[in-house]
């Protein structure tokens, strides 16, 4: 493709002005999470009084103190847990050190864990989340291309034989969509790992885990049956639905009619005439679709017990553990503001309309 | 009129739309039963008193399950010393006390045991009694079950935990027979089972049909003393949706679930598709830096995880249901949904009747409101009836992840306990169906009247 030199610059500015937008969303996203996370800051107070519970807890119990007066005891204890709060920071007003946290935060600086460790033992947040990131990664990436693929070539399909029995019946299907997924998977659990007792109730492998890969594999496969099929049923017939709708609108346009008219092969009137002016927003709306997807379906990890970052940002919530949510949502701001940005520029090189700066 | 014969043939032609209408007039219909039936403050407080079940079975099934078995499961039997049972009172000479004997008989024709055996006892102005509970089965063996010293005006005593009268009872059994039963023979059983070989094995173990007596007697050196005696034999089969752990009827949840999941569906969905039209056509029409900043607040949204930051307010607050639906909307006015409207109002921003209202005068507010939202309105209901269940799903959803309101009677609230409790695990089945298939049915009810209205209102996919 040739590209004059006016329109770089143009494309330059446009997509620069639109990652400068990108990138103040992300920032104010991130520093809301910190607000809230930290409960504007009572969560300082959470912490101070469990050093002064701590601090009182360790003189008591310990024998070295045991002659001093209370009055003693009570000086030792306040100048440790001075030092303790000025190492950790909390001397500082809430307000300041939001800003640090916003600074490390956006730096991917994310420090350890309050409360929760990897299984490996560490509480740096990045261990954490990096533990847990392939599992959601491989269930929900799956889960995601099979709902697309499907929706993408069943609404095409669909869009084809328009007002025939196999397009009524698929229209008839999308009130299924109207519960979401986790729901259909209390169903399935109920049938096939209750009732039926075929598949597993949940988690990620048999216990105890196969040694060999390939049954480690198949095994991990097995789990997976259940919450792909719950998200099928849940997902798909309402994108078949929308694909259809689109494409039949598409479809109807002026100038497909026009083609049609002069006689262009129906194929090629699908490929150049709909698909190719619908394909973008679809595209970009699938990207942002997979990545927010592996922040995690809470709920969906909660009900097949999948140990995900969905589930650790449950258990991370329920225990005040500040440092894990705001990793988990710096990153994933990070992953889509980028991901944002990098369509931004595919569309601008590809779309003429933003070339020749219309 | 004509407007009346106008929605009749639509209903008629479409005949989903009928379907749906009629599965939300029915939920509206339950609501107001439920309301007009049972204040919310009086379910609230029978749904968190423990007492106020005390006569229910734990866990039972819904009772029309009996309907498809041939081996019936037992319904619940309360018997007391007032209601099937005859009570005698003696003074003892030289007052050396009292002495009450209370017989109960009752006849047992189901053919499986009961779930629970409970005994209540009610004395009064005893310093101390002995009482003792003899079970005579309808073959006329009889064996003391228990045997007590008591000195609160309140005894509970549960035959179903007496761990001791178990071992006793398997001892009887074993010496009985000669031989030992193969395995725990649980109290229900002991007292209902045929004591014949028959007992010996879980599988051919049966119930002894009859009339069935247990005598209880009591002795207090307090001649003024009286007992009153409730003896529970909870069945397996209970109401129309059976019963929770607690004891709880389900139908009253069932039936309060209903207005809580509709109003805070209905709120929800309305509040928030009116705020996003309202958003976005001020956004359309002002342009500038309102659009521009209405713009990049949704930008932020996109970015925040919506789910997680409901999750830790509720966590943090406590949030009671009202407080939350406020949260909701919130949170969902901006997204994706005013990126959708704000498009159709820059269109209609340019149409000539606007034009028109700018030309002899009309103010922006006139504008806004009384001409570009109601241009917008007819598309956006599908949407409105659309989300209604996505909504009533949220709410479960925080209820699922406990954080829901802990009085309120929701669904959501139901199921978690259902999960809590393991019935996915053990077989309770009932306790998840009720609050998942009134979900379900729900749900559908505004799926259907949302597609069709869908049809109807997007002109262009018109069935031809």
């Amino acid at each position: 493709m040739h590209i004059r030199k006016s329109s770089v610059v143009r494309i330059a500015r446009y997509v620069s002005i639109r990652a400068g937008m990108v990138a103040v969303a992300v920032v104010v996203a991130v520093y809301l999470t910190i607000i809230v996370a930290n409960i504007g800051g009572y969560v300082d107070e959470i912490i101070v009084s469990e050093i002064r519970f701590n601090v009182y807890e360790s003189i008591r119990i310990n024998p070295a103190y045991k002659g001093y007066s209370p009055e003693e005891v009570k000086k030792i204890a306040e100048e440790r847990i001075e030092s303790e709060i000025k190492r950790l920071g909390l001397d500082q007003h809430f307000m300041i050190r939001s800003f640090n946290y916003l600074y490390d935060a956006l730096t991917l600086n994310l420090g350890r864990a309050m409360r929760i460790f990897s299984s490996s033992g560490s509480n740096r947040v990045w261990d954490i989340i990096g533990e847990r990131l392939p599992t959601t990664v491989l269930l929900f990436t799956t889960a995601n291309v099979l709902i697309f693929l499907c929706e993408l070539f069943i609404g095409l399909y669909l869009s084809r034989v328009y007002g025939s029995r196999v397009d009524k019946l698929a229209v008839s299907l999308a009130p299924l969509s109207s519960m979401p997924g986790w729901f259909y998977g209390i169903f399935l659990i109920l049938i096939f790992a209750s009732w039926l007792g075929a598949l597993p109730y949940g988690g990620l492998v048999d216990a105890p885990p196969p040694k060999e890969p390939l049954s480690y594999a198949l095994s991990v496969l097995k789990h997976m049956v259940l919450p792909l099929l719950s998200w099928a049923i849940a997902y798909i017939p309402i994108g078949v639905y929308r694909m259809r709708t689109f494409f039949l609108m598409f479809s109807m346009e002026d100038y497909v009619d026009y083609a049609r008219a002069r006689g262009v092969p129906s194929r090629i009137i699908e490929r150049r005439y709909i698909l190719r002016p619908v394909l973008p927003p679809i595209i970009t709306d699938f990207v942002l679709v997979l990545i927010s997807s592996w922040m995690g379906a809470i709920v969906t990890e909660s009900v097949f017990n999948w140990p995900g970052v969905g589930t650790l940002m449950v258990g991370a919530i329920a225990i005040n553990d500040a440092p894990v949510v705001i990793g988990v949502v710096t990153i994933f701001a990070y992953l889509l503001g980028i991901s944002v940005i990098v369509l931004d520029i595919i569309y601008a090189v590809v779309d003429p309309r933003i070339r020749v700066g219309e | 009129m004509s407007s009346a014969i106008a929605i009749r043939r639509t209903m008629l032609r479409h005949k989903s739309l009928l379907a749906g209408t009629s599965i939300i007039t029915a939920f509206i219909f339950i609501s107001i039963y439920a309301v007009v039936g049972i204040p919310y403050s009086e379910a609230v407080r029978m749904w968190n008193t423990l007492d106020y079940w005390e006569d229910n079975p734990k866990l039972a099934f819904p009772s029309w399950l009996n309907a498809f078995l041939s081996k019936k499961l037992p319904e619940t039997v309360i018997l007391s010393s007032t209601d099937g049972g005859v009570k005698v009172r003696q003074l003892l000479p030289f007052g050396g006390g009292v002495y009450i004997r209370v017989e109960i008989s009752f006849n047992y024709e189901y053919d499986d045991f009961p779930s629970e055996v409970v005994l209540r006892l009610y004395a009064s102005n005893l310093r101390t009694a002995l009482v003792s509970l003899t079970w005579i089965k309808p073959d006329g063996g009889e064996f003391i079950v228990y045997e007590e010293t008591i000195s609160s005006e309140y005894r509970y005593y549960s035959i179903s935990a007496d761990r001791r009268f178990q071992t006793q009872y398997i001892k009887y059994v074993t010496e009985k027979l000669g031989e030992s039963p193969s395995y725990d023979i649980s109290p229900e059983i002991a007292l209902f089972a045929n004591e014949g070989r028959s007992i010996l094995s879980p599988d051919t173990k049966e119930v002894l049909k009859g009339r069935y007596r247990a005598v209880l007697i009591f002795r207090s050196s307090n001649s003024e003393a009286d007992v009153d005696v409730k003896l529970s034999i909870y069945g397996k089969v209970f109401g129309l949706v059976g019963t929770d752990h607690k004891r709880r009827d389900l139908w009253l949840a069932v039936i309060w679930g209903t207005p809580i999941a509709l109003a805070f569906g209905v709120i929800a969905s309305v509040v928030t598709v009116f705020l996003e039209m309202i958003v976005a056509a001020l956004s359309a029409w002002y342009g500038g830096l309102v659009d521009h900043l209405i713009q990049r607040i949704n930008d932020v949204m996109l970015v925040l995880p919506f789910l997680p930051i409901l999750l830790m307010i509720s966590y943090f607050y406590r949030l009671t249901i009202w407080t939350l639906l406020i949260v909701v909307v919130v949170l969902s006015i901006f997204g994706s949904g005013i990126k959708v409207y704000r498009a159709m109002f820059l269109q209609i921003k340019e149409m000539p009747y606007i034009e028109a209202a700018r030309a002899y005068g009309a103010s922006n507010s006139r504008i806004v409101f009384r001409y570009m939202i109601p241009k917008v309105l007819p598309t956006s209901i599908p949407n409105i009836v659309l989300s209604v269940p996505s909504y009533v799903f949220l709410e479960a959803v925080l209820a699922l992840l406990g954080v829901g309101d802990p009085a309120a009677i929701t669904w959501g609230k139901v199921l978690e306990e259902a999960f809590t409790g393991g019935a996915v695990y053990r077989g309770y089945y009932h306790w998840i169906l009720a609050p998942s298939l009134c979900l379900v049915v729900m749900a559908l009810g505004f799926a259907l009247i949302g597609f069709t209205l869908d049809k109807i209102f997007n002109p262009k996919l018109r069935e031809v």
